[in-house]
């Protein structure tokens, strides 16, 4: 009988040896099936590098298809609710897909690398979907997570960082932009992407090249303040972006069992990802009737008075608690770049429009007892972090 | 924008199967401006009659008539002329000990056999009679709160419930069983046992242990009592007659007319282009063609949901009946076979283990060594079909499967071929030396020859999970597709399969209703 | 045990084999519903139809039991050294069409020739069950059928059965078998031999729709109670069946209490919503 051993345990991203230099807590995590660093030293530390410097975060782990083929326009067009046909190669689009109910299965960035010729990247794995969606498509899916690596170089002086570690060249690469340029005699792919709400690029590679990469850029980086961060610094810097995050904000839909728990692009703020004048997708027949009947859920973005974060508090429309909450906070934290307290929720409509006053009910615990507070909660429209040089072409030396 | 409106036909049904005919003669007696394509050169689909060689006929696909709704014929005013109106059943014995079926009644078995039978009979058919009513009627759509769901859904909880207690509880414990437990537990003779076990798996990849087979074979009986007649002209008469009636209705029908695609526009049907590069406009296209050839050729999967695609491909639709058709210089003796005993349906089915040892190979897309077989020779009621003396003889031969390992070649055609006339010849010895001519067709030459995809004679597999509010699939069960202005009406929709009528007037009433409604 | 005692169409209580007899105010059987009905009651006591039905309940043997003890941990070479999968259920199985070609042999009335295996290795979790050092492996196997041919096993039979089993996870383990201190064969026969369940079903009955919810064991019959006043069914035969999960045993208990017109102290609702 042919018999292969069984991998088991944890993999390590071709970055890990220069994550593990680095680190000093030893306090790490499993992110689909990699080892990944919650924080190397400070998270908060980290998350200033993010806002104040230039920040490197290991991208390895997160999920990356392939999808090339004749259909392949056709087929992410189907796929998701933006209009892919109008996606030029050397452009990113950021973009929701749906089930046939219309309900979120994930978000994601889909890279028009080349013509015909795209990577779709997501933070769950959706291989399953993806292979469905293919009947009928002349289309191959290919997952490459493992053969790619990547980093996330976010932060004010990244575009300084980027153009000693390149020598140039990115002046005219916009917000959703890649490059494909050359490193050390090797391809390496560049876009003008991240999840961090602040100027920022992400960077593309063979796994093979990933150690040079990095000390190329941490050299590079060296003069512009440039900082390894895990994952919890990347949360903060997250939600003052107002970005929603998979298993905070939403679930994916495949994975809802119960009814009324999975949820819209319109009821996850995403409405604007929503095109109907574009022909089938997945989820269209299910979005219009909402479009036409209306929503039952929606994402709110509250600034919430004083200082204590209302992570996972109900949230309640008026200040007496004597009439049922509306919804629950989803995500919250003090923001120290804009000195709020801010949170990501998810209310009923019609609650929740902007300009709004809602209350959260927020416990905290001092010296093992619990206190309570009712905190009020101004439900704002745009991002709470939205610094000019995250679009300005080009962004300019810090 | 309504159904019927727009374009320059009210509607356009692709196929002139018997079930598009059905469908639309009733839009046309309703006052509608309806347009059939057919592809052939002559309408009927798989209900055709064709010259097998000079002087002899054969139904090549389907070739008994045994659920033809009273309905369709009562609405249509059309009754096809019957050369006999009810077969007998023989299930044959190499010893010519043979055990004859008619109606209630079986001889060539002990007492206590033909009492078991006749209960089991009697019972049946009025389960069968149960199933009648809903065969007629659109299934109800689950978790809707539309109040004509829940009446359709709470008729068939009542008609159940009027069955009377203890018959409700037999039909809810039967109607999941196999049919080899069934037969296991009543009945002594074997041949019976697998007489009654090959009418359960008959057109089906099923075997008498498979899971519900107790209820195809409930659904072979559902159409006319359980009846098998042979029609006048063959099959192709009862089409002429349905296309007749279609065509006095006010209908227009085009046949060597094959249709390239439905074509879709902003989200919704609005015509057929044809082969030639006609076109021609609707706002309802209703497609006789099977589900998966519908959805992923006619219409293409990118106008449907991913979800939908999924189980329209997932649809288990792979046929695992030949057809066999001999043009016969004459009869052999046969013992215990009189002359006339040659009209009746003859069956080759030793018992219930020789069905499934027939069934085991087509598990692994191998076709079965030693194959159950029903024979008729339809020129012995119907001298039309062959010249004065001289007979045809047309059979349904199990298991062949689609999907052969090595794919259907003229080998293997030829080698299972063989193995079907050794077969007859061993309960029919003689009939061998009287062929003059031969004709096998796998299910891979009825896709071709018939356009139904896999070759299966219900377009989809007969089994619950594939039944009423899942036929052929959910989303898709009430006849309309997730495709604005289009339609199913062909045996892959509700009921299914059988030259029944019923899927192309329950979806001809299903699209009057919402046009009603709007 | 030897009968269920019933007198005036009511359960009074049991007669054991060596001549004893037991009255109750109620009997429970956990045997499977053909034992109770068809062995331990005398005919006259149940009805026709009940009896019938219950004849027609179909509990046919399907699997069989090896009970291997070894003198140490075989090697399976498809898991890495010291692999924590070797404390895991493990199966052999690669080709959907090998476990239905398994079940041919079933249907044709043998033990398969390629059969299928479920294996666990308790000691690598529970020391305690061999001595030091050894290990003992419990070995599921399908199909194996309670009769051949619609006859008894022979030993020659029952020994060839063993060897298939032994073979196959050899194919899977090299050294498994020079590991081998003693085996113990079951087959549905010996099971209905030794513990009493009819054919050797460990389900009491297959759980197939026309013998599942309102038709366990037998429609109408499906809420323990059985046409014997006083009798009452608990095993593995009624609803939901077979597993040791207890639920038929509980489920009987309410109803019995019900009955009893005492108050429900059986627990239940243990579901989150």
């Amino acid at each position: 009988m042919k018999t292969e051993p069984v991998h088991q345990g944890r993999l390590e991203s071709p970055f890990y040896s220069r994550l593990k230099a680095l680190d000093t807590v030893n306090e790490w995590h499993q992110w689909k099936g990699y080892t990944a660093a919650n924080e190397l030293y400070c998270a908060d530390t980290e998350y200033f590098a993010i806002r104040n410097a230039t920040a490197v975060f290991d991208l390895t782990p997160m999920t990356k298809y392939r999808i090339t083929g004749p259909d392949a326009c056709a087929y992410l067009d189907r796929l998701v609710t933006r209009d892919m046909t109008r996606l030029a190669p050397g452009r990113v689009a950021y973009a929701a897909w749906c089930d046939d109910q219309g309900h979120v299965i994930d978000d994601g960035t889909i890279f028009h690398l080349r013509d015909g010729d795209y990577r779709l990247c997501a933070q769950e794995r959706h291989f399953g979907w993806l292979q469905t969606a293919t009947i009928g498509f002349d289309v191959t899916v290919t997952h490459e997570s493992d053969d790619v690596a990547a980093l996330a170089v976010q932060g004010p002086t990244s575009y300084s960082v980027m153009n000693k570690l390149v020598y140039g060249g990115l002046d005219d690469l916009k917000p959703f932009g890649l490059k494909h340029l050359r490193f050390q005699g090797n391809d390496l792919m560049v876009s003008r992407t991240g999840f961090t709400g602040d100027l920022g690029y992400e960077l593309w590679i063979d796994p093979s090249q990933a150690e040079a990469l990095w000390d190329a850029l941490f050299d590079a980086g060296r003069e512009f303040g440039i900082r390894a961060i895990g994952t919890d610094a990347l949360e903060m810097a997250r939600i003052e972006a107002g970005f929603i995050a998979v298993y905070r904000e939403f679930l994916p839909a495949d994975e809802t069992v119960r009814s009324g728990r999975a949820r819209s692009p319109f009821e996850l703020g995403l409405g604007w990802l929503v095109d109907f004048t574009k022909p089938n997708f997945n989820g269209r027949r299910a979005l219009a009737a909402e479009m036409r009947n209306g929503s039952t859920w929606r994402l709110v973005k509250l600034d919430i008075e004083g200082n204590k974060p209302a992570g996972d508090a109900y949230i309640f429309p008026k200040r007496s608690r004597n009439r049922h909450s509306i919804g629950f906070i989803t995500s919250a934290m003090w923001s120290p770049v804009c000195k709020k307290n801010i949170a990501l929720g998810t209310v009923r409509a019609p609650y929740g429009k902007p300009g709004d006053t809602l209350w959260v009910e927020i416990y905290y615990q001092r010296e093992m007892h619990w206190s309570r507070k009712m905190a009020r909660a101004v439900v704002v429209d745009q991002p709470f972090w939205l610094p000019e040089r995250r679009r300005a072409t080009p962004p300019g030396p810090f | 924008m309504t159904e019927l409106a727009g374009g320059k036909w009210d509607a356009i049904v692709v196929g002139a199967g018997h079930n598009g005919l059905v469908c639309a003669a009733l839009l046309a007696q309703a006052g509608k401006s309806v347009l059939v394509l057919e592809a052939e050169q002559q309408v009927g689909g798989a209900a055709v009659t064709r010259e097998l060689t000079e002087g002899f006929s054969v139904s090549p696909c389907a070739h008994l008539l045994y659920q033809l709704q009273p309905e369709v014929c009562k609405e249509l005013k059309v009754s096809p002329t019957l050369a006999c109106e009810d077969l007998a059943t023989i299930a044959l014995s190499r010893q010519g000990n043979h055990v004859r079926i008619a109606g209630n009644a079986v001889t060539g078995v002990t007492g206590a056999d033909a009492e078991q039978f006749r209960r089991f009979r009697k019972r049946s058919l009025r389960f069968a009679r149960l199933l009648r009513g809903v065969l007629n009627r659109a299934p109800p759509r689950l978790g809707t709160s539309d109040w004509r769901d829940v009446l359709s859904l709470a008729r068939m909880g009542f008609d159940i419930r009027r069955l009377g207690r203890d018959e409700m509880r037999e039909f809810l414990r039967i109607i999941g069983m196999n049919i080899h437990d069934e037969v296991t537990e009543r009945f002594a003779n074997p041949l019976l046992r697998g007489a009654i076990c090959l009418d359960a798996v008959l057109g089906t990849h099923l075997g008498p242990r498979s899971p519900n087979t107790m209820f195809t074979y409930l659904y072979r009986l559902a159409g006319d009592g359980g009846r098998n007649a042979v029609p006048r002209g063959g099959m192709g008469m009862v089409s002429a007659v349905l296309a007749q009636a279609a065509r006095s209705a006010g209908a227009e029908i085009m046949t060597a007319t094959p249709v390239r695609q439905i074509v879709v526009e902003n989200g919704r049907v609005t015509g057929v282009e044809t082969e030639a590069g006609e076109l021609f406009s609707s706002y309802t296209v209703i497609s006789n063609a099977d589900p998966k050839r519908t959805v992923m050729r006619l219409v293409g999967a990118r106008h449907f949901e991913t979800g939908f695609i999924k189980r329209v491909h997932h649809l288990r639709s792979h046929g695992n009946a030949a057809k066999l058709h001999l043009a016969l210089d004459g009869l052999p003796h046969v013992d215990g076979l009189a002359f006339k005993d040659f009209g009746e349906r003859l069956l080759i089915a030793g018992d219930e283990h020789y069905v499934e040892r027939a069934f085991n190979p087509a598990k692994y897309f191998e076709f079965s060594t030693a194959p159950v077989i029903e024979v008729t020779f339809p020129s012995i009621h119907d001298e039309s079909l062959a010249p004065p003396g001289k007979h045809v003889m047309s059979a349904v031969v199990q298991y062949a499967p689609f999907a052969l390992k090595d794919g259907w070649t003229e080998a293997s055609r030829q080698r299972f071929l063989d193995i079907a006339m050794t077969t007859i010849a061993e309960y029919l010895p003689g009939l061998e030396q009287q062929v003059i001519a031969s004709e096998l067709l796998t299910p891979a030459d009825i896709e071709t020859q018939f356009h139904i995809n896999g070759g299966h004679w219900h377009h989809g597999e007969l089994a619950l999970d594939q039944f009423l509010f899942v036929r052929p699939v959910s989303g898709a069960a009430q006849y309309a597709l997730p495709l604005d202005g289009l339609f199913l009406c062909g045996a892959g929709a509700h009921p299914g399969g059988g030259v029944s009528g019923a899927p192309g007037r329950n979806a001809a009433r299903t699209i009057l209703k919402r046009e009603r409604v709007r | 045990m030897e009968k269920i005692v019933v007198r005036d169409g009511k359960a009074q209580g049991v007669a054991l084999e060596n001549g004893e007899e037991l009255s109750g105010r109620l009997i429970v059987s956990a045997m499977d519903v053909k034992r109770t009905f068809l062995q331990c009651l005398d005919r006259n006591d149940v009805p026709d139809s009940f009896y019938r039905r219950v004849q027609n309940f179909k509990i046919r043997g399907s699997s069989g039991k090896l009970n291997i003890a070894l003198d140490g941990l075989p090697t399976f070479p498809a898991l890495p050294e010291g692999s924590s999968l070797m404390h895991s259920d493990m199966h052999f199985i690669d080709s959907m069409e090998r476990m239905e070609r398994a079940y041919d042999d079933w249907k044709a009335g043998t033990w398969s020739q390629d059969p299928y295996v479920d294996m666990v290795i308790p000691t690598l979790n529970d020391p305690t069950m061999a001595p030091p050092g050894k290990h003992f492996m419990s070995v599921f196997v399908q199909y194996c059928p309670h009769e051949i041919d619609g006859r008894r096993w022979t030993t020659e039979e029952k020994d060839a059965f063993g060897t298939t089993v032994l073979d196959q996870i050899a194919n899977y383990s090299p050294d498994f078998r020079d590991l081998i201190l003693h085996v113990e064969v079951r087959t549905p026969q010996d099971i209905e031999d030794e513990i009493g369940i009819t054919e050797g079903n460990i389900f009491h009955g297959e759980l197939t729709m026309d013998q599942l919810l309102f038709n366990r064991p037998v429609p109408g019959y499906a809420q323990y109670r059985t046409p014997i006043e006083a009798l009452y069914m608990c095993g593995s035969s009624t609803h939901p069946g077979g597993g040791v999960m207890a639920a038929p045993g509980a489920n009987a208990a309410r109803e019995i209490l019900a009955d009893l017109k005492r108050p429900n102290t059986v627990p239940e609702n243990f579901g989150d919503d």
